[in-house]
C-alpha cells in the first residue's frame, strides 16, 4: 500500500513536471564562470563573447528564447563549480550548461553532465583530458597541446636544431613545456635546457641569463598573460636575447596586444603559435573584431572571447539541429562532426573525440604602418589534440 | 544565570554549563528544515555544514584558546586530500573509514605542528600559520604526480555509505551526512569547551603568564587543543572531497583560511554556534549575492564585514546575546 502511494506520487510528480517541461518555451543555458577573483577578467572577455553572439544572431533559435543564468565560482574551485553545476540542474532546471574557463572547473562539474545527461561546452579550459571526462562534453577554445606539439614540429622544419625551454611552473606551464618537447624532438630537435618560473614572481632576470650562458639557437616561453609578457621581454632584451641571433618562441599570449604595446620595439621577431589572430584579414574576423570593440568599450577580443562566441554559435546550431530538443544525447550527436567558418578561421568538432579541430596560426611580430602586429607567417589546416588516445 | 563567580562546587558549575538549552534543541532542530522548505538548496546547505564543522575547528583554538590562525586550510585540505588520493590513487571509496583517516592525517600533522605554534605568540603566530599554510599549497602544487597540481586529483571516486545510500544529484544524502558529522563534531567539542580541560584554555587566552603560575601546563593544552582542531578541520576537508568528489588546490588557499576567519568574525568567536551561524551567513549571502551580480557580490560580504566589527564587535551572535541580556 505504502510503496504504491509512493509510485503514484513520483509519477504524479513526474507527470507534472513533463507537463511543464513540453510547455516550456525557453532553453536555458547556465553558465559557470570565474567571475569574481583572478580569472575575472578572463570570465569578462569569456562572457563578453557569448553576449555578442547573443546580440548578432537574436535570442531566439528553432523556435525557443535563449536564457543565460549565470554563476560564479570566485577563482579556480572545482567544488564550487560542481555545486553550481548540481545547482543549476535541479534548482535553475538548465537544459544546457556552458562556460568553463578554467580546468579544475569543469573537471569538477563533469560528472553532473553525465548524471544530468545534460550537453556541457567547455568554451575555453584547454586541458587535453578536460572532454574526456564525460561522454556529453564538447570543447570550442583550444588545447595547449594542440598548439604547440604542431609549432615544435614547424619550429624543427624551419631549421632550428636546438632549443632551451622556459616555463612558468604551473599546469599549463608544464602542459606546454612537454608538448612543445614532443613535437619538436619527435621531429629530431634537441632540447639543450629546460627552467620553470615561479607563476607569481616575475623577476626573470636570473632565468634568462642561464639561457643566455646556455647560448641556444631558440628559446621556447610560456608565461601566464598580464604583466609577465612585458617583464620577460625585457628581460630578454637587457641579456642581448633577441632575434634574429636567438630565435624567440612562445604561445600566442606572450605578444597580445597590450602586451606587445608595452614591449615596444623588443617583440620585433617573436614568434608565437595561436588558434586566432586578431589582425588576420578575413570577413568575418574583421566584422567580429569592430563589432567587439564597439560592445566593450575598445576592448579587443581575445582566446577566451572567441571560445565563447564559437561555444555559442555551437549551441545555436546543435539546437537547429535537433529543432529544439534540449537532449544532452541530441544535442550531443548534433555537435559530433560539426564544421563551420569562425572569426578564428575554419573549425570543427572532432566527431570521435568531441574536441575542436582547427588551423594552428605560427605568427611573428613585425611592424605594419608603423604599429606592431603579429602577423601569419605559415598556417597548419586541421590540427587534432595529438594526446587523445595516447594516455 | 548566575553571574561568573568561585563556586564552592566547580563541577556542579561545569555540569549546568553543558546542560541543553531550549535554544539549542530548535536550532537543531532547524537545521533539517531544508529537507522540507528548500529541497533544491540541499548540495549548498551540505557546503554550509562543512564550513561550519571547520569554523568550529578554528573557533576552538581562536575562540577558546587564542591562537590567532590564516593558515587552518593547510589542515583541511590534508583531510580532503587525503581521501581524495585514498580514492584516485588506492581505489578505496569508503566514506566513513576515509573520513576517520582524514581526521587522523590532520591531526597527525596538527601535533607536529603545535610543538612549534606553542613557541610563538602574536604577530608572530599569525606569520607562522600563515607560513605553514603556503608552504602546504607550494608543496601539493609542486608534487603534480601525486596531488594533479592545479588540475586538481582526477578520479576520485565514493562507494555508497554503509553500503545503501548513494551520493544523489539533489543532495539528500550528502546534508543529511555532513549534519551527521557536524553534529558529531559539534558534540565533541562542546564537551571539551564545557569541561575543565576547556576552562584551562580561557584562562590561556585571558592571561597566558598567570597560567602556569597556578599550576596549568598550558603549553601542553595548547598543543592538545590544536591537534584536536587539526583532526576536526581534516574532517571537514575529506567531507568536502567525498559531497563532491573533487580536490583541487583551492582547499589549501589561503583564501580559505582567511574565509574561516570571516566566518568566525561574522558570527562571533568563543561560541560553537558563532562558527555555525557565521559560515550560514557567509555561504548564503555568497551564493545570494552571486546571483544577483556575479561579478561584484565580494563588495556587500566586506561592507558586512564592516558593519559587523564596527557595531558588533562580539559578532552577530555577541550582539544578539546582549540584545537578550544573557551574559558570554
Amino acid at each position: 500500500m505504502k510503496t504504491k502511494m509512493m509510485f503514484a506520487t513520483i509519477l504524479a510528480a513526474g507527470l507534472s513536471w513533463s507537463v511543464h517541461a513540453g510547455a516550456q518555451e525557453t532553453v536555458k543555458i547556465g553558465v559557470i564562470l570565474p567571475y569574481s577573483g583572478p580569472f575575472a577578467d578572463a570570465a569578462n572577455q569569456l562572457q563578453a563573447g557569448i553576449d555578442l553572439y547573443i546580440a548578432k544572431h537574436g535570442s531566439e533559435v528553432a523556435g525557443k528564447t535563449i536564457e543565460l543564468v549565470k554563476k560564479d565560482t570566485g577563482g579556480p574551485a572545482p567544488d564550487v563549480a560542481q555545486r553550481l553545476a548540481q545547482e543549476l540542474v535541479v534548482r535553475d532546471g538548465v537544459d544546457i550548461i556552458a562556460g568553463f574557463a578554467l580546468t579544475p572547473e569543469a573537471l569538477g562539474a563533469a560528472p553532473i553532465a553525465t548524471e544530468a545527461q545534460k550537453l556541457m561546452v567547455v568554451m575555453n579550459a584547454a586541458t587535453s583530458i578536460v572532454v574526456e571526462q564525460s561522454d556529453y562534453i564538447v570543447r570550442t577554445g583550444v588545447t595547449i597541446p594542440q598548439l604547440n606539439t604542431a609549432f615544435g614540429q614547424w619550429a624543427f622544419e624551419s631549421g632550428v636544431k636546438e632549443a632551451y625551454t622556459l616555463v612558468a611552473d604551473y599546469g599549463p606551464g608544464h602542459d606546454a613545456e612537454k608538448a612543445f618537447a614532443a613535437g619538436f624532438t619527435e621531429a629530431g630537435g634537441t632540447i639543450v635546457g629546460a627552467d620553470r618560473t615561479p607563476v607569481a614572481n616575475p623577476d626573470f632576470s636570473a632565468f634568462v641569463q642561464r639561457v643566455r650562458d646556455a647560448n641556444p639557437e631558440a628559446v621556447y616561453i610560456f608565461v601566464p598573460g598580464g604583466a609577465q609578457p612585458a617583464a620577460i621581454g625585457k628581460a630578454l632584451s637587457d641579456r642581448g636575447l633577441a632575434p634574429p641571433d636567438t630565435k624567440i618562441f612562445a604561445q600566442g599570449e606572450l605578444t597580445h596586444p597590450e602586451a606587445l604595446e608595452s614591449m615596444g620595439d623588443t617583440a620585433k621577431g617573436i614568434i608565437t603559435t595561436y588558434h586566432y589572430s586578431l589582425e588576420r584579414d578575413d570577413p568575418l574576423n574583421n566584422e567580429f573584431r569592430e563589432a567587439y570593440r564597439e560592445a566593450n568599450g575598445g576592448r579587443s577580443p581575445d582566446l577566451f572571447s572567441i571560445g565563447g562566441y564559437d561555444g555559442m554559435h555551437l549551441i545555436y546550431e546543435a539546437l537547429k539541429k535537433t529543432e529544439g530538443d534540449t537532449s544532452g544525447d541530441a544535442l550531443i550527436e548534433a555537435a559530433k562532426g560539426m564544421a563551420w567558418d569562425s572569426p578564428r578561421g575554419p573549425m570543427s568538432i572532432d566527431p570521435e573525440t568531441r574536441d575542436v579541430v582547427q588551423t594552428v596560426y605560427i605568427r611573428e611580430v613585425q611592424e605594419v604602418d608603423g604599429e606592431l602586429q603579429n602577423v601569419i607567417i605559415h598556417e597548419i589546416p586541421d590540427v587534432k589534440d595529438p594526446l587523445h588516445g595516447t594516455q | 544565570m548566575t553571574p561568573l563567580a568561585p563556586t564552592a562546587a566547580p563541577h556542579a558549575w561545569l555540569a549546568r554549563q553543558s546542560r541543553w538549552s531550549w535554544f539549542e534543541v530548535v536550532f537543531w532542530l532547524a537545521t533539517l528544515l531544508p529537507f522540507f522548505l528548500f529541497p533544491t538548496y540541499l548540495t549548498l546547505a551540505s557546503q554550509v555544514a562543512i564550513a561550519a564543522l571547520f569554523a568550529i575547528s578554528v573557533d576552538l583554538i581562536l575562540g577558546y584558546a587564542g591562537i590567532v590562525t590564516l593558515g587552518h586550510a593547510l589542515f583541511f585540505g590534508l583531510g580532503a586530500y587525503t581521501v581524495g588520493l585514498l580514492s584516485a590513487r588506492l581505489g578505496w571509496g569508503e566514506p566513513i573509514s576515509g573520513l576517520l583517516l582524514a581526521g587522523a592525517v590532520a591531526g597527525l600533522v596538527g601535533f607536529v605542528a603545535s610543538y612549534l605554534i606553542v613557541r610563538v605568540q602574536h604577530l608572530a603566530l599569525i606569520m607562522v600559520t600563515l607560513g605553514l599554510g603556503f608552504l602546504a599549497y607550494e608543496l601539493a602544487n609542486a608534487m603534480t604526480w601525486l596531488t594533479g597540481g592545479t588540475d586538481g586529483l582526477r578520479g576520485v571516486s565514493m562507494w555508497q555509505i554503509v553500503g545503501t545510500f548513494r551520493f544523489d544529484l539533489w543532495g539528500y544524502t550528502a546534508y543529511t551526512y555532513s549534519l551527521i558529522v557536524l553534529f558529531l563534531g559539534f558534540l565533541v567539542s562542546r564537551t571539551i569547551v564545557n569541561s575543565s580541560f576547556g576552562l584551562a584554555l580561557r584562562g590561556i587566552r585571558e592571561n597566558v603568564t598567570r597560567m602556569p603560575a597556578i599550576g596549568s601546563d598550558h603549553s601542553w593544552h595548547l598543543r592538545k587543543i590544536y591537534t584536536i582542531s587539526a583532526a576536526l578541520a581534516g574532517v571537514a576537508g575529506g567531507l568536502l572531497t567525498q559531497t563532491t568528489n573533487t580536490v583541487g588546490l583551492d582547499v589549501l588557499s589561503f583564501q580559505r583560511s582567511a574565509d574561516v576567519v570571516v566566518m568566525l568574525i561574522l558570527g562571533g568567536t568563543g561560541r560553537l554556534y558563532g562558527a555555525i551561524l557565521g559560515a550560514i551567513i557567509f555561504l548564503v549571502a555568497r551564493d545570494q549575492l552571486a546571483g544577483v551580480n556575479p561579478q561584484y557580490w565580494y563588495f556587500w560580504i566586506g561592507l558586512l564585514l564592516m558593519v559587523v566589527v564596527l557595531f558588533m564587535p562580539k559578532g552577530i551572535l555577541g550582539f544578539l546575546a546582549k540584545l537578550t541580556g544573557r551574559r558570554d
